[in-house]
């Protein structure tokens, strides 16, 4: 069963002067088809919601992170943007220098086309986003060919004057190569090359340096900085490496599941990170420090399946400080019976396996599980273990009560409460644990 | 725990690939040895024989290439093992990690069935009993659950099927294991998870690692020593914590200036890529990317030292620094630069 979602509030005006581009209760669904297997299954019908409500907006000038685990939303999110995916629901409107506002999730084709002039993409694989049947300058100057129908001298001018831009000089070793010539961070700068010479105003870069090796992967960085001075362009810095975010990004929004669960100026992210999510993230890098360690108490688990996310908070499954309305259900029980197997002996598994029945019965999202056959003492015991061996294990609070019903017991967990962005100390956070500002003045 | 038995011991090892131009030599005469219970860290740009290394000391290369210096897995010779000899020891005692989990796991078998033709490979006569205990346990020290022993691969999720891989590699308990960027494709919180779980392992089954990897904070997070490659040499090897500390190499030293951490206040990188090791350069194979190089770097290649902090060193400037060679006022003449163009990069 699903958790009503908070109606987030207008997090103030957006004010139209200063952004770029902004999604506006943006949602990007996909409708699964599914293998043949899913639909024996019954999974037919399934929706990931890559986008599940997300407000940001651009600023002119500025760096925008997207950071977050594998799955999270960046790509689709990136690609909204420029209307590369369709919304299922809510705007993109783009705010242009010289073209005015347009809503980008209404252009049709043509529009949408034409839209590449102000806005591009740069992509994580350089490789394959050239061409490897076409040289350098055919590729660099294919976008000038196609909107501006420039060619001859005037084409080739405004090619090699891209190419010295992004580095790629004396341009006269570059012009006749073909991709496969080129080492990795010098496809990434023909690419950046290829992004820029319609001048737009806007760059989307989904992990530019993530392929490259580390001793480049600054270089190309700083190639990105100068541009976007040199061009006054604003960008969205797509990564899942907190480092780098840290180092170009002015702000930054976390993204976890579809949603953004934190959003602030960089320094504040870095130095006060409030959700639980972002202090896991912080804590997980390695840093090429010996003297510090990675904490024990890491997030356990991975990033859960979009198609049936957890109820209420997202991160709840994963989050050491999670409390008792933060979605806690049946799954968890599973998760929770299974951990305690694997930090216990085989012969543990081997006792206890009887006395919880089938574990499938919990895969549904409930607010209600039940628990074992008919020994519902020797369940009741074994939950009591589990306790005893971790009783800090925040599973607990969302346990509203444990009932013996005669052939095994049955768990109650509490109401899911699933939390909107809401502002606390200069960035906003979706998390219960920061009391909504907003709601204490409407009171 | 890490005790005194050597492992893995090369002396001069030699690795090259046979092409149809000259030989690509990616690994060109490196000794290091690995003790029993040690992890052994290798970093180092793209391209300068790392996997080659590791392969190499597993015998797994493809054809074409050859080896040839010393190489003792204990007290075997390696290079004179018969292919037979040599294949029988693969798994069993000697084991690799890589980054492609979905490559090695079959879709269509359950991973109990994975563990059990894994054991029943090299472990002929082994029973039912034995099979399944010994691999809920390999399953359990990587964080599995028992109640997922009759799932497919495609049920587990992108860290599990890594985690599921090396779990494949413990079952048989081997007393070496390369482990080839093991978490690069893996997010930041399933890559710290794994992490962990390899720094941890030697408590429960006294492997030797050689953990191969571009990142420098996984190394100075998981292993005691570490090597860092340049042009298939061993350009700096030692303990890791005085390597981050005080890294004796040029290279080692810009390597760790480029990398990006959360502590980085301006970026840094290092001029110019590897160069081909079909024709590396004479002298010391780093000196035209090199901030200290001296007309010595040029002429002739530097020896490995042991420097004052421990570390063992192929640098004039690190020797003539810390007083082990003297150089001549000619020698030691700044090598004039060629200008590096920006963007040749790797
Ligand atoms: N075209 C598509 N059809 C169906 N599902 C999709 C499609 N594109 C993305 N998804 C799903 O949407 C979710 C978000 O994916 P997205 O690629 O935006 O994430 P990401 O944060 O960019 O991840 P990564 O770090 O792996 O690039 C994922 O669950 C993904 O499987
Ligand atoms: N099968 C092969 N045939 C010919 N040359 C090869 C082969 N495999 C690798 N090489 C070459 O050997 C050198 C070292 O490659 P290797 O893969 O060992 O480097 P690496 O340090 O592992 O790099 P990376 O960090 O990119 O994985 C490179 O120049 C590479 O092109
Ligand atoms: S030997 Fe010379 S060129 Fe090589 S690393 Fe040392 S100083 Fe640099
Ligand atoms: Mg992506
Ligand atoms: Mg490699």
């Amino acid at each position: 069963m699903p958790t009503k979602p908070e109606t987030p509030a207008p997090t103030g005006p957006v004010t139209s002067t200063d952004a770029v581009v902004e999604a506006h209760d943006l949602e990007v669904h996909f409708a699964l088809q599914g293998s043949a297997l899913a639909r024996l299954l019954g999974r037919r019908g399934r929706t990931v919601k890559a986008i599940d409500g997300v407000n940001v907006a651009l600023r002119r000038g500025e760096v925008l992170g997207l950071v977050g685990e594998s799955g999270s939303g960046k790509t689709t999110l990136g690609r909204a943007i420029l209307g590369l995916v369709p919304a299922t629901a809510g705007s993109i409107t783009y705010h242009g220098r010289d073209r005015g506002d347009v809503v980008v999730s209404e252009l049709g084709s043509r529009d949408l086309r034409a839209l590449r002039t102000s806005m591009q993409m740069v992509f994580q694989d350089p490789g394959a986003a050239l061409n490897p049947g076409m040289t350098i300058e055919e590729a660099i100057g294919h976008p000038l060919v196609i909107h501006r129908k420039l060619k001859g001298a005037e084409l080739r001018t405004r090619v090699c004057d891209a190419l010295e831009r992004v580095g790629l000089s004396p341009v006269e070793r570059y012009l006749g190569k073909y991709p496969a010539d080129l080492s990795g961070g010098q496809k990434q700068r023909a690419v950046i090359a290829r992004a820029i010479i319609l001048e737009p105003e806007v760059l989307i870069a989904d992990e530019p340096v993530s392929m490259l090796d580390m001793s480049v992967r600054a270089k190309i960085l700083q190639l990105m900085l100068d541009l976007k001075d040199q061009l006054d362009l604003s960008y969205v810095y797509i990564t899942h490496d907190l480092a780098s975010a840290k180092y170009i990004c002015d702000r930054i929004a976390i993204m976890y599941l579809g949603r953004i669960v934190e959003i602030g100026p960089s320094d504040e992210i870095f130095a006060n990170p409030r959700h639980p999510y972002t202090k896991a993230l912080l804590k997980a890098i390695p840093e090429p420090d010996p003297d510090r360690m990675l904490p024990r108490d890491l997030p356990r688990g991975e990033i859960p399946d979009a198609a049936v996310p957890p109820l209420g908070c997202s991160f709840h499954p994963r989050c050491p400080v999670a409390v008792q309305e933060c979605g806690w259900e049946s799954r968890d029980l599973r998760t929770l019976l299974e951990e305690h197997w694997t930090r216990n002996p085989g012969a543990t598994y081997d006792a206890e396996r009887d006395m919880v029945g089938d574990l499938g019965k919990l895969d549904k999202p409930e607010l209600s599980a039940h628990l074992g056959v008919t020994d519902s003492q020797g369940t009741l015991a074994l939950l009591n273990r589990i306790r005893a061996e971790n009783p800090d294990e925040p599973f607990w609070r969302g346990v509203a009560g444990i009932e013996d019903d005669g052939n095994g017991v049955r768990l109650e967990f509490h109401q899911p409460h699933d939390p909107a962005l809401r502002p606390a100390g200069g960035v906003e956070v979706a998390c219960v644990l920061y009391p909504d500002e907003r709601e204490n003045e409407k009171t | 725990m890490k005790s005194d038995d050597v492992v893995i011991s090369a002396r001069d090892l030699r690795v090259w690939y046979g092409t149809a131009g000259l030989p690509v030599r990616a690994v060109d005469g490196v000794s290091f040895e690995i003790r029993s219970g040690e992890i052994l860290g290798l970093v180092g740009e793209s391209g300068c024989g790392k996997s080659t290394l590791g392969r190499g000391l597993l015998g797994l290369l493809p054809d074409g290439a050859a080896r040839d210096g010393e190489l003792f897995f204990r007290e075997r010779d390696m290079l004179r093992l018969k292919r037979r000899e040599q294949h029988a020891l693969r798994g069993r005692e000697l084991g690799l990690i890589f980054q492609e989990p979905l490559t090695r796991l079959n879709p269509l078998m359950r991973i109990s069935e994975h563990f059990s033709e894994t054991l029943k490979t090299h472990h002929r006569g082994i029973g039912k009993d034995e099979i399944e205990s010994r691999s809920l346990e390999a399953l359990r020290v990587m964080g599995i659950p028992p109640t997922r022993f009759r799932a497919y691969p495609h049920e587990f999720s992108g860290g599990m099927r890594q985690r599921l891989m090396i779990a494949l590699t413990l079952v048989l308990r081997p007393a070496f294991v390369v482990a080839d960027e093991p978490t690069t494709a893996l997010d930041v919180l399933v890559e710290a998870q794994i992490i962990r779980m390899l720094h941890d392992l030697r408590d429960t089954y006294e492997t030797s690692l050689l953990l191969i990897t571009h990142n420098l904070g996984i190394i100075a997070e998981a292993c005691d020593r570490v090597a860092v490659m340049y042009a298939g040499r061993i350009v700096e090897i030692g303990d890791a914590h005085t390597v981050f500390r005080a890294p004796q190499h040029p290279y080692t030293r810009e390597l760790l200036r480029s990398t990006i951490s959360l502590s980085t206040t301006g970026l840094n990188y290092i001029e110019g890529a590897p160069p081909d090791l079909s024709d590396p350069p004479p002298g010391c194979r780093f000196h035209p990317r090199c901030p200290d190089a001296m007309q010595v770097c040029e002429r002739r290649a530097p020896v490995p030292r042991v420097q004052p902090s421990g570390s063992r060193t192929e640098c004039w400037a690190a020797d003539h620094a810390n007083g082990l060679v003297t150089l001549t006022e000619d020698e030691r003449i700044p090598l004039a630069k060629e200008v590096i163009a920006l963007a040749d990069e790797a």
